[in-house]
C-alpha cells in the first residue's frame, strides 16, 4: 500500500506541478543552508537530505503535494549530538529516527493527532516562525552596514516584485532576490559572507554509505534520545503540516501512511549522507500557493533542487548569505500566524494561555515537541475544569420519614469528585439518605471512591443509604471499581491477598 | 407504480448525446414501466489548482489568504457548474416529459460519476449513458473516459447510446455460451421491453465447432418465452467484424451482450472485445455484467 497512489495524484496536474516544484525547489535550499549551518554541518548533508527526503515523500507520503525537507524544526534538535559527536552519530540517529516513526505509523500514532487543539497549533506555528527568524540572527549581528542593506533589499525584492504587471506573478521573487543580490555583491566585490564561506556544498550526486558508528549499545543510548526527539518533532510538524494541505485542498490525506513515509524518506537520507526532516509548513504553502497539488510537485522540488545544487554549485557558493537570510525571513513571517495575535482579543483566555505557553515552551527549549506536550496537557487540563462545572447537586427533606434525597446532576470524575464530595450534608440527622443518580456521569476510580466515601461517612452517621437510578454508564464503573456494595471486594481489599 | 429500487438512470453532462440518452432512457422507461431519475453530477478536480500563482512569496498570513482565494474560486466554479448543471437536467426532463415518461425525477450529485452510480446502483434497474461525455465529444476514436471503469463497477443492465434516437425493432443478441450471455438471453425472454421485436440470436466461433448447438436450445427457449420472434444464426470469423457486417446487413438497431468478462490485466495484454463493440459498433449497445 504503500508504494501505491492513484494516477491523477501524479498525473492530475502536471504542468502546475513541475512550475511549483521549481518555486519551491528555491526556497528548500535557503532553509537547508542555514540549519545545516545552524546543526553544525556542511551545507551539503542539509541538500542532500532535502533531495532525499522530497524525492522519497513524493511516492511513500500520505499527503500528496505537501513538501518535506530538511528543517529548522529538526536541526535545532541535532546540535549538541553533532558538537559531541559528529557528523556520523548524526546519520545514525536520522536512520534511527526513521525506523521509530515507522513503528509509530504501524502503530496508527497518527491518530493522536487528535489530540493536538487548534491553539497549540497556532501555538507551533508561531514558535516555528520565531525559531526559523531567531535561526538568522548570527547573520545579522556583528556585520557591516552592506549585510543589513543587502537584507532589506532582498525583503523588498520579496514582498514587491510580485507587484510588476506580467513577469511579477509568473518569475518567483526569491529567486529574483537572489540574483539581483549575487549579482550586486559580485559586482561591487563586496566584502560579505557568501554561501560557500559556510561549508562543502554538494559537487556530486548523493552516494550510499552507512554511517561509520559502533554497532554498540553504547552507540544506541547516545543516539536514541536525539532520535526519540527527531521522531516526534518530525511527526509532529508532518502531521500539522498535513492538516493545513487538507484544509487548503480540500483534499483527505492518509495520517498514518504520512508516519511511515517520513521515516522511510529518513532512513533513504541517513543513508545517502543527509540530516532527519520533515515536512515544511512554509515551503508546502509556497508549493500550493503556486498551484502545486500532485506528488509530482514534491518529487520535482527535490529533483530541481539537487540539479540546481550540483550543477550550479560554483554559483550557489558565490551567493551572499543576506539574500538567503532575506528569504528565510520572509519563510518565517509566512509560517507565523499574525491573525492570532489579533485573536488574542476575542478567544477564551485559557486558550490564549495554551498558545502563549506552546510558544513560550519551545522558543525556550528549541524543542518543538516538548512545546507541544505542555499545550496538549494545559489544554486537557482547561478542559477538565470546565467539564467539572457541568455537575451539581441538589436535595430534598422528606420531613415525616426523615429522609434526605440527593440528586447529581452531571459529570463526575476526577476534578469534579471533591465538588461532589462537599455537596453532601453530613452533620444532619436524617434516618435515611437516598442518593439519586440517574443524571449523573461517573467516569472513572476518582468518581466511584468519592461516591464510595459520601456512602460510608454517612453509614457512620447512622443513616441507611440508597442508591437509586444509576444509569449505565456510572452501573459499569461502579461494578468494576466499586467497593461500597461488594462484601467480596471488601474482603480482598481487608483481608490482605 | 414500481418501487424506488426499479429506476431507469439517466446520466445527463450536456453533451452531444444527451437528448438521445434522454430519449432511449425515455423509451425503456415506457416500455417496462419504470420510473425515470436523470443524474448529473458535479466533478470537482482536486488534483488540479484553480490557479497558480508563481511569485513564492508568503507574507503576513498567506494561509488564511490564500485558503480564503481558493475558497472563493472554487465557490464560484461550484456555482456555476450547479447552475449549467440544472439547465440541463432542466432540458433532459422537460424532453423526457414530452415523450410521455410521468413524473421523471431529476437529481444533482458532487463528485465523480462512478462514484456516483456505485452509490445509486441499487435504486437502478438499467443505466442509460453517452458513448462519450463531454470531455472526447470530438474524438470519434476515442470512447467516454470513464465508461470502462462505469461498466466494470456496476452489477446492472448498461445502456450505451452512441446516436440519435431510433426506436429498436431488431435487435442482436450476441451469444457466445459464456455466463453473461446466458444472463442476457434470460433477460430478453423476461423483460417486457423486447416484446413484439425481432430478436437475431447470432452465435460467433472461429471455426466450426460443438459449442453451435446450443444455440437451437436456446433460441427454442427465447421462443416459448413469448412475443418475440427468434431468428437464430451461427456464423464464423473475427467475432467483432462478423457482427458489425450482421449488424449493418440486417438492420439491427441494438446489440445486446455481454461485458468485460474478463480482469482487466487480460484486457490490457489482449485487448478487450468489450472495448472493440463500443468503439466501432454504430448501434446502441445493452451490456450486461
Amino acid at each position: 500500500m504503500l508504494f501505491l497512489s492513484k494516477k491523477q495524484d501524479w498525473l492530475g496536474n502536471i504542468r502546475s506541478d513541475l512550475l511549483a516544484g521549481i518555486v519551491v525547489a528555491l526556497a528548500l535550499i535557503p532553509e537547508a543552508i542555514a540549519f545545516s549551518i545552524i546543526a553544525g554541518v556542511d551545507p551539503k548533508v542539509g541538500l542532500y537530505a532535502s533531495f532525499c527526503i522530497a524525492a522519497i515523500t513524493a511516492f511513500v507520503g500520505g499527503r500528496p503535494g505537501m513538501i518535506s525537507a530538511a528543517t529548522g524544526a529538526m536541526a535545532l534538535l541535532m546540535v549538541t549530538l553533532v558538537r559531541d559527536h559528529g557528523l556520523q552519530y548524526l546519520l545514525a540517529a536520522t536512520l534511527l529516527t526513521g525506523v521509530l516513526q515507522i513503528i509509530a505509523g504501524y502503530l496508527k500514532l497518527g491518530s493522536l493527532m487528535s489530540f493536538v487543539s487548534r491553539s497549540v497549533v497556532t501555538g507551533f506555528v508561531n514558535a516555528l516562525g520565531i525559531l526559523i527568524f531567531m535561526a538568522q540572527l548570527p547573520e545579522l549581528t556583528h556585520v557591516t552596514w552592506h549585510v543589513y542593506a543587502m537584507t532589506a533589499a532582498g525583503l523588498a525584492i520579496i514582498y514587491l516584485f510580485p507587484y510588476l504587471p506580467v513577469i511579477g506573478k509568473s518569475l518567483p521573487s526569491p529567486l529574483v532576490c537572489i540574483v539581483a543580490l549575487t549579482a550586486v555583491a559580485i559586482y561591487l566585490n563586496l566584502d560579505i559572507r557568501t554561501v560557500g564561506d559556510m561549508g562543502q556544498l554538494p559537487d556530486a550526486l548523493p552516494v550510499f554509505l552507512w554511517p561509520e558508528v559502533p554497532l554498540t549499545l553504547e552507540t544506541l543510548s547516545i543516539i536514541f534520545p536525539y532520535s526519540a526527539g527527531l521522531a516526534m518533532v518530525g511527526l509532529l510538524e508532518s502531521l500539522m503540516t498535513a492538516t493545513i494541505v487538507d484544509e487548503l485542498t480540500d483534499t483527505p490525506s492518509d495520517k498514518n501512511r504520512e508516519c511511515k513515509g517520513q521515516g522511510l524518506a529518513n532512513i533513504g537520507a541517513g543513508l545517502l549522507g543527509g540530516m532527519a526532516g520533515c515536512a515544511m509548513i512554509g515551503q508546502s504553502i509556497i508549493n500550493i500557493k503556486s498551484g502545486g497539488r500532485g506528488r509530482l510537485s514534491t518529487l520535482s522540488a527535490g529533483v530541481f533542487l539537487l540539479i540546481m545544487v550540483v550543477f550550479l554549485d560554483a554559483w550557489i557558493s558565490r551567493i551572499p548569505m543576506a539574500a538567503l537570510v532575506a528569504v528565510m525571513i520572509m519563510v518565517s513571517i509566512g509560517t507565523f500566524s499574525w491573525r492570532s495575535i489579533l485573536n488574542l482579543k476575542q478567544h477564551p483566555m485559557s486558550t490564549n494561555i495554551v498558545m502563549v505557553a506552546t510558544v513560550v515552551v519551545v522558543v525556550w527549549t528549541h524543542n518543538l515537541a516538548i512545546g507541544v506536550f505542555v499545550g496538549v496537557l494545559l489544554a486537557s487540563l482547561f478542559f477538565a475544569n470546565k467539564i467539572s462545572h457541568f455537575m451539581y447537586v441538589e436535595s430534598a427533606l422528606d420531613g415525616e420519614s426523615s429522609t434526605r434525597t440527593y440528586h447529581v446532576v452531571g459529570q463526575v470524575f476526577f476534578n469534579s469528585a471533591d465538588k461532589f464530595g462537599a455537596a453532601f450534608d453530613f452533620k444532619e440527622a436524617v434516618d435515611k439518605v437516598v442518593i439519586d443518580l440517574h443524571r449523573a456521569h461517573f467516569w472513572d476510580i476518582s468518581a466511584v471512591s468519592a461516591l464510595d466515601k459520601v456512602v460510608i461517612k454517612f453509614r457512620r452517621e447512622g443513616a441507611d443509604v440508597e442508591l437509586i437510578g444509576l444509569n449505565e454508564a456510572s452501573t459499569t464503573i461502579i461494578d468494576r471499581f466499586g467497593i461500597h456494595d461488594k462484601p467480596e471486594e471488601i474482603e480482598k481489599i481487608m483481608g490482605g491477598h | 407504480m414500481n418501487t424506488n429500487t426499479n429506476r431507469v438512470l439517466a446520466c445527463i453532462d450536456g453533451s452531444a448525446l444527451t437528448e438521445a440518452v434522454c430519449d432511449y432512457a425515455a423509451w425503456i422507461a415506457q416500455r417496462v414501466d419504470a420510473p425515470l431519475k436523470l443524474l448529473h453530477t458535479i466533478d470537482h478536480h482536486p488534483e488540479s489548482a484553480p490557479k497558480s500563482d508563481l511569485s513564492g512569496n508568503i507574507g503576513v498570513d498567506s494561509r488564511d489568504h490564500l485558503l480564503e482565494e481558493i475558497i472563493s474560486l472554487e465557490q464560484q466554479r461550484s456555482k456555476l457548474q450547479l447552475q449549467q448543471g440544472k439547465l440541463l437536467l432542466q432540458a433532459a426532463k422537460e424532453r423526457v416529459l414530452q415523450a410521455g415518461v410521468a413524473d421523471p425525477i431529476t437529481n444533482q450529485r458532487h463528485g465523480s460519476l462512478v462514484e456516483s452510480l456505485i452509490e445509486l446502483e441499487d435504486s437502478m434497474r438499467v443505466l442509460v449513458i453517452g458513448l462519450r461525455g463531454k470531455v472526447h465529444e470530438n474524438q470519434p476514436d476515442k470512447i467516454g473516459a470513464k465508461l470502462e471503469s462505469i461498466i466494470r463497477s456496476l452489477h446492472k443492465p448498461i445502456l450505451v447510446v452512441n446516436q440519435a434516437f431510433k426506436a429498436p425493432q431488431r435487435i442482436m443478441l450476441a451469444y457466445d455460451g459464456g455466463r453473461a450471455a446466458e444472463k442476457a438471453v434470460e433477460m430478453v425472454a423476461t423483460s417486457p421491453l423486447y416484446k413484439g421485436m425481432v430478436c437475431h440470436l447470432v452465435y460467433v466461433s472461429k471455426d466450426e465447432d460443438g459449442k453451435g448447438q446450443l444455440l437451437d436450445l436456446v433460441a427454442n427457449k427465447l421462443k416459448q418465452a413469448g412475443d418475440i420472434e427468434v431468428i437464430a444464426k451461427k456464423l464464423t470469423g473475427k467475432p467483432d467484424q462478423v457482427l458489425f457486417e450482421y449488424q449493418e446487413s440486417h438492420d439491427i438497431d441494438m446489440t445486446v451482450m455481454g461485458a468485460f468478462s474478463h480482469t482487466r490485466l487480460h484486457d490490457l495484454l489482449l485487448g478487450s472485445f468489450t472495448a472493440r463493440m463500443l468503439l466501432n459498433s454504430k448501434k446502441p449497445l445493452l451490456l450486461l455484467r
